[in-house]
């Protein structure tokens, strides 16, 4: 497994959790290559929580899905906690321990394993790992009460409320403490309530762990709470001030 | 580690669980045809062990007396003796027929044996002793000790019992007098014998003016039987079976099997026919079996792909997954396959056939539902790992 170092981002006394520089993605060739990302450059740094904004079809999956290592980017570089990642294709051999170990995704549904209870999906990661299952447990029972949801670790999911299923999957995104979650629209099915209060948690766990996370989202709701937003245009990654508003925001505007 | 594959059955065991006892039915059925024809088999052979001839001696160029009719004087066997190497020569006569047993009728083999050498193994009763009007039944018949069946003009007494005796048909054997089975194989009714006796009086050439001699001794070759279907020959130890009957067929102009080749006449000619279609039947059930699983497995698989997507996702390798989908194929079969021997062992004693289960044919049985559950789980690991992970994100 060749991991190349990359140099301190200058300007900065703290090295980014992700370094994305120049990174590009191209389907098909010739006249008909529809160029779903062109030279996308973002920085996010650990702790820090950002928003990644775009009407449908502006990129935002093809991103995610390059941060993720899930499809090959055409060009650029990806540099994840000073490893690089991604240069003339991925420094990794094998994506799917990368996946494991180094990136977090949450989704718009929970899409939590129906066949395990609450602390079997988070725990289920760190095994995957290599780590023993009491270790696993521990780490499980580390996260639920972090989320406040330790009594329900023994349910099975469909005993779970919606909200309660997402504060699961958000501790499994967590559970292999990676530098970056990538969360695909997280609050998606939530009403602005909950959706605040996942967001909420999502700063929360950010600020503990020290992950980044990087959140795509169409909710206007949620948006003002983003103190840094990335906005993807026809492939175009532009960085924006956030307003950085307080969670119960809406509580006043009410 | 989490057992995938135990989490996600527990979960929906109940469905999984009637999905395996449905499919147990149907490899009981399987198991069933294999038992009937296996039992068919045991049938043809257990007449030979009844028997316990060394040599079948049956008319010229047949294959009687149970693959083609067979028909002999009763006094053949006298030549057969005389043979070097021959111990016992004895004569047997068969025939099918259904008797009364209350207000039911069976369907029998009757076998006539000369009482003197009738060595059947009893379980009740004590062996026919008397030259006319008793019987040893097989138990399978239901009839008991001390019954009384009407069989044409005479009523006979069951005086023993024995086990295991069938006809290459399944039927239960009854064993009776030599003479009282040809008796019943060529007696008449009374109608029908005045009706013989009147046309053989207004036949001038049978019945000429001033000749009865004539007519009596027409009649006395009519209406009494000196036939019997095959003569039985043991030898003396060490005799060449081979030898022996081609003595039989050289002197004697007759046809003589040594055992193994009747139990191939038997077995192979006589069953071959039943023993294709069985076959047939076991291979249509295997190949519904194998697709039902298949089916299952693909379907169960297809209910959770997104699972799967997330489960690759986050980095489950596909060997995890590919077990888990194997090891629910697997547990399947074995819930399919407990079941249906279970079944099989249950409803085989109700079948009016004889089924026979050879451990070796329930072992057999376990080794291809494990094949055909494995075979049947590629088309679910195929489906689980041509998901991509990227489907887990996005709408």
């Amino acid at each position: 497994m060749a991991v190349t170092k990359t140099a301190p981002v200058e300007n900065n006394d703290t090295q980014p959790a992700i370094l994305v520089e120049n990174l590009s993605k191209t389907y098909g060739s010739g006249s008909s290559a529809v160029h779903a990302l062109k030279d996308a450059s973002m920085q996010v740094l650990p702790g820090e929580v950002v928003g990644l904004l775009g009407p449908s079809g502006s990129g935002k999956t093809t991103l995610l899905q390059c941060l993720g290592a899930i499809i090959d980017p055409s060009g650029g570089r990806i540099t994840l906690g000073g490893d690089l990642l991604f240069e003339n294709g991925w420094q990794y051999s094998d994506r799917r321990t990368l996946r494991r170990d180094r990136i977090g995704f949450i989704f718009q549904r929970p899409y939590l394993i129906p066949f395990m209870d609450a602390t079997e999906n988070i725990a289920f990661l760190p095994m995957l790992q290599g780590k023993s299952n009491k270790q696993a447990y521990a780490r499980a029972a580390e996260l639920l009460e972090m989320l406040d949801i330790t009594e329900r670790g023994g349910a099975r999911i469909e005993q779970l409320s919606g909200g309660e299923q997402q504060r699961v999957a958000i501790a499994r995104a967590l559970a292999n403490r990676p530098p970056i979650v990538l969360a695909d629209e997280p609050t998606a099915p939530l009403d602005s309530h909950r959706a605040m209060s996942v967001m909420k948690l999502l700063h929360k766990m950010a600020a503990k762990s020290g992950t980044a996370i990087i959140v795509v989202t169409h909710d206007e709701n949620i948006i003002p709470v983003f103190k840094r937003l990335y906005r993807l245009r026809d492939g175009v990654l532009h960085e924006e001030e956030g307003e950085g508003r307080p969670f119960d925001y809406l509580n006043d505007e009410q | 580690m989490i057992s995938l594959a135990y989490r996600d059955v527990s979960n929906s065991f109940g469905r999984y669980l009637l999905t395996g006892i449905g499919l147990g039915l149907l490899i009981g059925v399987t198991l069933t045809m294999a038992g009937v024809f296996r039992g068919m088999v045991d049938d043809g052979k257990a007449l030979l062990r009844s028997a316990g001839a060394d040599i079948w001696v049956v008319q010229q160029n047949t294959l009687g007396p149970f693959a083609e009719p067979s028909s002999l004087p009763d006094d053949i066997y006298r030549g057969i003796l005389a043979l070097e190497g021959v111990s016992q020569a004895t004569n047997v006569a068969y025939l099918t027929l259904e008797v009364s047993h209350g207000s039911r009728s069976v369907r029998v083999m009757l076998e006539g044996i000369d009482a003197d050498s009738n060595r059947l193994p009893l379980t009740a009763g004590r062996p026919v002793s008397r030259s006319h009007y008793e019987l040893v039944a097989d138990e399978r018949s239901g009839f008991r000790v001390g019954d009384r069946i009407p069989i044409h003009r005479h009523e006979y007494e069951v005086v023993g019992l024995t086990r295991g005796m069938r006809s290459p048909s399944g039927d239960p054997m009854l064993f009776l007098p030599l003479k009282d089975a040809q008796e019943i194989q060529f007696l008449k009714d009374n109608d029908a014998l005045f009706r013989d006796r009147r046309q053989l009086q207004e036949n001038p050439r049978l019945n000429p003016p001033g000749n009865p001699a004539l007519l009596d001794a027409v009649e006395e070759s009519l209406f009494s039987n000196h036939r019997v279907n095959a003569v039985l020959v043991q030898l003396l130890p060490g005799t060449n079976p081979w030898q022996v009957a081609d003595e039989i067929e050289k002197w004697l102009r007759l046809t003589a099997y040594p055992r193994d080749e009747m139990e191939e006449i038997l077995i192979g000619q006589l069953i071959a026919m039943a023993s294709k279609q069985i076959g047939m039947f076991l291979v249509i059930l295997t190949i519904v079996s194998a697709a039902i699983v298949a089916l299952t497995i693909y379907s169960m698989t297809q209910t959770k792909l997104k699972e799967i997507a997330v489960l690759k996702l986050i980095g489950t390798r596909n060997a995890l997954i590919s077990r888990m989908i194997l090891l629910e194929a697997i547990g399947l079969g074995m819930i399919g396959f407990l079941t249906g021997k279970l079944a099989v062992t249950y409803w085989a004693p109700l079948f009016p056939k004889h089924v026979v289960l050879l451990p070796e044919d329930t072992f057999r049985a376990l080794l291809i539902t494990l094949v055909i559950c494995v075979l049947a789980s590629i088309a679910g690991i195929r489906a689980a790992l041509r998901v991509p992970p990227g489907s887990a994100i996005g709408g």
